[in-house]
């Protein structure tokens, strides 16, 4: 470019010529090379348009749709339209008025006729434990007794008069909700009006998140542990001897997690080489129960994230001259307070990331759990999938994925402003 | 460079343990990955040492039996599709995201990579939801799609490197000379960027070939892949197969994560722009 600007000697003859044409003409020329900066813009656009709507399609929407559910569900506001009417002017406290009574046993009757009371009887029961076999019951006693005025049969169910009943029905009436992501939490809405926990018997996501964060923490530890000095070996021998031990980590690394995990289901079978090698060094006095187990979930969660804390810390320390620790020598001090004070401060950015990465890929284990954890090991990830595959219920699958989300995203978005996103990258 | 010149005897305690400790580290990184290997050729239908013999039987299942050709011919449809759409569009993004002037990249990068960070169980259940009412669900192209947002990362971030290393100026060489954009991409741009390519391309592969979980949301019983018919088996009951399969697909992962490290190092460390 640089053969094209004016040289000093063309300067005056540039000056003299300078009339207003000429600024006319400059200014064309600015408003061409935006014209055409511009469509260098669009055309880098256009070239990522697709792999961009393809991913809006594909994992965006799904995701969006997913978390939606958590907080919009229509199924009970649907099904008792009458009764959702009736409750419109009722104050929340006590019972409502015989009015709302009739608008229910109305709606249950319309929803046996289109033959949907089974659907309508599992969403309340979501909300209201117990309500399944009550629906069922009431709805069989009004068609049984055609003659008796439908007050009298929803009167003579007990658990329509019960404390609690008619709140949770008024709650359900309400299509956005904010009860399944209190649920996923283990909190609901007092009668009046205050957050609270749910009672002992129905809590069971603090203890599952908990149980996930303990695993990712005491997975962390582990390869940190194991990892740290492994690395600080391979940074400091020659470069041939440290490419073929680097190997030892790749391998494991490019094998996909379910094949590790087969490997592990082997490994830690009753008569398996783990309980072999306790025997065998006296460690146990008995062949150990390792498969469905937390320690056998921690020991194979613990190999394949090993890499994971492993090559961010490595990256790192490759990059500290060893003159440094001889220059700590040198001066006095002690091999730990060299290691302390010199090594340790530079090598903790790395630290930082590999156990920060480890943690939060932890968080979202689903394959490991589901085959090597027993059913007290199940984590998040397993909870959401069974509310999937098994119960059908997926409003409560959306809150526990909205809220697993919110912890990933929370966590990586404090490992990218402290550490910054350059060192995700592995290798 | 462990040992200093004239070590102290402390020294040469804490370098022994070092490097005792770092044995056992490594033991414990390869022995379960190559645990199966030797399994899978035991003639025997336990997963006991020593072997009873040496046999390919178990191979012989896996390659020989329908329910697991079947699982290879979907995950090789399955791969390969996700590998064709997300290295073309993923290399086309990288070209875009290569441009300075590519508005807010700082937003569409992260978003990009969205898909590696958001936890696997969630992305499944969320396909399945929304592809269930769009009639993808159980479908090849379903699973496809949802494989392809999680691969194309991959292909972005290599072929995005290898184009670090890309002089710009060719193509505007290649303009001046005449080429249409087209021609100076098939005939400039590619050849040079081709190792990035094609280590994204493996990326991409293995991703889909290994991926279980999505799969297991969007597949119907005709279109399970092999790690899907690898989880089922292991839920139900260990045979030995399984490690007939798992070392089939851990060799092949293993060797094209290998070229593919080999080629992404190949296309960085070119020389920018030869003076």
């Amino acid at each position: 470019m640089s053969a094209l600007e004016p040289t000093k000697l063309d300067r005056p003859r540039i000056a003299r010529d300078r009339s207003a044409a000429d600024a006319k003409a400059a200014k064309s020329v600015t408003a061409k090379l935006r014209r055409a900066e511009f469509g260098d813009r669009l055309r880098s656009l256009m070239l990522a348009a697709p792999l961009l709507v393809l991913l809006a399609l594909s994992f965006g929407i799904p995701i969006v749709l997913l978390l939606s559910r958590a907080v919009y569900d229509p199924t009970i506001a649907d099904a008792l339209p009458q009764t959702s009417q009736a409750l419109r002017g009722w104050n929340g406290t006590g019972l409502p008025d015989d009015a709302a009574f009739l608008a229910l046993a109305a709606d249950l009757r319309d929803n046996q006729a289109k033959g949907t009371a089974y659907e309508l009887a599992k969403s309340l029961n979501a909300r209201l434990p117990g309500a399944r076999s009550q629906v069922l019951k009431t709805v069989r006693q009004l068609e049984g007794a055609a003659d008796k005025p439908p007050l009298e049969v929803m009167k003579g169910v007990p658990f329509w008069s019960a404390p609690g009943t008619w709140p949770a029905i008024e709650s359900g009436t309400h299509s956005v909700t904010s009860f399944y992501l209190l649920s996923a939490l283990d909190l609901r809405w007092n009668a009046d009006g205050s957050i609270g926990k749910v009672p002992p018997e129905q809590a069971i996501f603090l203890q599952v998140f908990l149980r996930t964060f303990f695993v990712a923490a005491a997975v962390t530890l582990a390869t940190l542990i194991l990892g740290f000095p492994l690395a600080y070996l391979i940074a400091s021998v020659p470069k041939g001897l440290a490419a073929i031990l680097i190997v030892a980590v790749l391998l494991p690394f490019w094998t996909s997690i379910l094949v590790r995990t087969a490997a592990w289901t082997v490994l830690l079978q009753k008569f398996g080489l783990v309980n072999d090698l306790l025997l065998w060094l006296d460690v146990a006095d008995d062949r150990l129960d390792l498969m469905y187990s937390r320690i056998g979930l921690i020991i194979a969660m613990t190999h394949i994230q090993l890499p994971f804390t492993l090559l961010p810390i490595y990256s790192v320390m490759r990059t500290i001259p060893p003159s440094q620790m001889k220059a700590a020598y040198s001066l006095g001090a002690k091999p730990f307070t060299a290691f302390r004070r010199v090594y340790l401060p530079q090598v903790f950015p790395g630290v930082m990331a590999g156990s920060m990465l480890t943690f939060i890929l932890c968080l979202g284990y689903y394959i490991t759990p589901a085959l090597i954890g027993g059913a007290s090991d199940q984590l998040i990830s397993n909870f959401i999938a069974n509310y999937v595959n098994v119960e059908l219920n997926w409003e409560m699958a959306a809150a526990l994925s909205f809220i697993l989300l919110v912890f990933t995203l929370a966590l990586f978005g404090i490992f990218a402003r402290i550490l910054g996103l350059d060192r995700l990258k592995l290798v | 460079m462990l040992l200093s010149p004239y070590p102290t005897t402390g020294e040469r305690i804490r370098i022994t343990l070092l490097w005792l400790w770092c044995g056992l580290v490594i033991l414990f990184l390869l022995v379960p990955i190559l645990i199966p290997v030797p399994l899978s050729f035991n003639s025997g239908a336990f997963f006991i040492f020593p072997l009873e013999g040496i046999s390919t039987r178990w191979y012989a299942v896996v390659l020989g039996t329908q329910r697991w050709q079947s699982a290879i011919g979907n995950s090789l449809i399955v791969a390969f599709g996700t590998t064709l759409i997300a290295t073309t569009l993923g290399t086309l993004t990288a070209i875009a995201l290569a441009d300075e002037k590519f508005p807010g990249r700082r937003i569409v990068m992260p978003l990009l990579l969205s898909p590696l960070i958001v936890p696997v169980v969630i992305t499944a259940v969320g396909s399945y939801l929304f592809y269930a009412r769009v009639g993808l669900a159980s479908t090849y192209a379903g699973i496809i799609l949802a494989h392809t947002a999680l691969a194309s990362p991959f292909v972005v971030v290599t072929v995005g490197a290898s184009l670090t290393g890309f002089d710009r100026n060719l193509m505007r060489a290649a303009a001046i000379s005449g080429a249409k954009p087209v021609t100076s991409f098939f005939r400039v741009m590619l050849p040079l960027i081709l190792p990035g390519v094609l280590s994204g391309a493996a990326f991409a592969f293995v991703t889909s070939f290994d991926e279980v979980v999505v799969v297991q949301f969007l597949a119907s019983a005709n279109q399970r892949t092999m790690p899907l018919e690898m989880f089922i088996g292991l839920r139900e009951k260990l045979s030995p197969a399984i490690t007939a399969a798992a070392t089939l697909m851990m060799a092949l992962s293993i060797v094209l994560l290998v070229v593919a490290n080999l080629l992404a190092r190949r296309s960085q460390r070119r020389p920018v722009a030869a003076a």
